[in-house]
């Protein structure tokens, strides 16, 4: 069951009137504009054991990913493309405010949304994935792990993931006898876009992009957009108690498409 | 992505709709007896039933708010709703439109008028069609009404999406499986301001553009629909004097 509760981020009265007053003149407590977006750092294949790794560092937020190729039975109703799954869990290592145990909601949302970003924008091509129609395919787990947690983590998990499938070699199965074989032998992902997910909070009449924790604990309410490599949405998920008008939602909208922009460039450097 | 034709050359959709109708929606509210407020909801194939409990005592009480109230909302499938059957334990996915749910009504609600108690909302979906959140949130905030919650308006909820390369309103099953985007909108039509929005599938800038504001006038439309139901639960056939005329006004525009 879902229910209200206070953000366990408490923030002094004094600091949120210096937000507040900084941010209805266009600027932000870390020196930022309202558009900013925080320093992003990627390095890939850091982990060896996995077909393909990342770790993003947005500000102080840090995520790994990590990419495990298996095979089994499609999906029900999606019989003839390969499957992708993506996970995310917030560590207890990841902040003073997380527990150890199962996970809650926000960290299904967390996980739901990313996955949804990088499903619907089609990044993989899944179709290519099949080994027996209908039975064998590919399943790529993406798992994430946020190890310190300093807001926006849909964005920071969002771009570890596209970074950790961007470095992925695949393995090459084959069928022998109705029986899969690992030939030992990579391939590159088929990848078709490069999705960008761009979060937005509204603290009173303003938006401001890429939030760190301390901006979270006194947002009013969020959008998170995703765009695909030809400038399309293909995914939002509107969060948090509060509202937005149609003019914001639009302007939002419109400003992820330009922001993505500079992300997607940063992405795709990494294939090369 | 779109392989089914889903809008014939005469722009029929597979339920015999146009591109801008609305299913057929009916409310009922006060439909069970121990609920404080509560309401059944059919939207197309959709059929909903919500219970309100309260405002009323937390349990446990370390979770109540000093300074307002505990919105708990529970977005539910029965195991029989969907074609093949439904495992009873929640989902992520249940876990997730619960949220999105709460986090649609709670805008609408004065919950600083009852500190340290709780609101709870039961969506139980008993026959699913494509949509159920937004009927489902349609449902609640009527049901929250006839609890006799202050509210500062109702919470109207629909969604539009792009089946066949064309924007359509409120789309059905069919159309959220073999279609190409699907955006719920749950919105507050008195104070024009949008609570939910969501969505997956690709949509240009004008598509987007055009979606959600189709989305919002399918919500204006769940609005009146939501209105009526009220008003004939507590006025019957006497409407209060100057609501006859406003109602009419409102059927013109």
């Amino acid at each position: 069951m879902s229910l209200s509760k206070k953000s366990p981020i408490v923030i002094e009265q004094l600091r949120k009137r210096q937000m507040f007053d900084l941010i209805t003149n266009g600027k932000r407590l870390d020196g930022r504009s309202l558009e900013d977006i925080r320093d992003l750092q990627i390095e890939i294949n850091i982990i060896k054991k996995a077909d393909g790794s990342a770790k993003v560092r947005l500000g102080n937020s840090e995520v790994i990913a990590g990419v495990k190729v298996e095979t089994g039975a499609p999906f029900e109703g999606l019989e003839n493309k390969g499957a992708l799954i993506v996970t995310a869990e917030v560590l207890p290592i990841a902040s003073p405010y997380i527990e150890p145990g199962p996970p809650d909601e926000e960290t299904i949302e967390l996980a739901r949304v990313v996955d949804r970003g990088i499903r619907e924008s089609q990044m993989i091509d899944l179709d290519k994935l099949v080994l027996i129609p209908g039975k064998i395919v590919y399943v790529i787990f993406v798992d994430c792990s946020i190890i310190n947690a300093d807001g926006n983590l849909f964005d920071a998990t969002s771009y570890a993931v596209v970074a950790a499938l961007l470095s992925t070699q695949l393995p090459i199965f084959e069928i022998h006898d109705e029986k899969v074989v690992d030939t030992g032998k990579k391939q590159e992902p088929p990848i078709r876009t490069i999705p960008v997910s761009i979060t937005s909070i509204r603290i009173g009449n303003n938006i401001i992009i890429d939030p760190t924790a301390e901006e979270e604990a006194c947002m009013e309410s969020r959008i998170t957009i995703t765009t695909n490599s030809n400038n399309e949405y293909t995914a939002i998920q509107k969060g948090s108690t509060g509202y937005f008008t149609l003019e914001q939602i639009k302007f939002t909208a419109q400003t992820a498409r330009v922001k993505a922009e500079t992300l997607r460039t940063r992405l795709k450097e990494l294939i090369k | 992505m779109d392989q089914t034709i889903l809008i014939d050359e005469n722009g029929k959709r597979t339920d015999g709709r146009s591109i801008d109708d609305l299913r057929d929606v009916k409310i009922t509210i006060g439909v069970l007896k121990n609920a404080d407020g509560s309401a059944s909801i059919e939207f197309g194939k959709n059929k909903i039933i919500v219970a309100v409990y309260g405002p009323r005592e937390v349990h446990p009480k370390h979770m109540a708010l000093p300074d307002r109230c505990v919105l708990r909302c529970r977005y539910h499938m029965s195991p029989f709703s969907t074609d093949t059957r439904k495992n009873p334990a929640p989902s992520r996915r249940e876990v997730e439109i619960s949220k999105v749910m709460r986090e649609a009504l709670e805008p609408a609600i004065m919950l600083e008028d009852y500190p340290r108690a709780a609101i709870d909302v039961f969506v139980e979906v008993l026959q699913a069609d494509g949509g159920s959140r937004c009927a489902g949130i349609a449902a609640a905030s009527v049901a929250l009404a006839d609890a006799g919650v202050n509210m500062r308006d109702l919470v109207a909820a629909c969604a539009a999406g792009k089946v066949n390369d064309k924007i359509v309103l409120d789309i059905n099953d069919i159309e959220d499986k073999e279609g190409s985007a699907d955006m719920p909108v749950a919105y507050l039509p008195n104070l024009e301001q949008i609570t939910l929005l969501q969505l997956d599938g690709i949509l240009t800038e004008s598509q987007f553009n055009e979606c959600v504001e189709k989305a919002i006038h399918g919500c204006k439309m769940v609005y009146e629909i939501q209105r009526k139901a009220l008003i004939e639960k507590y006025f019957g056939n006497d409407l209060p004097e100057g609501e006859e005329k406003e109602l009419e006004e409102n059927k013109e525009n």
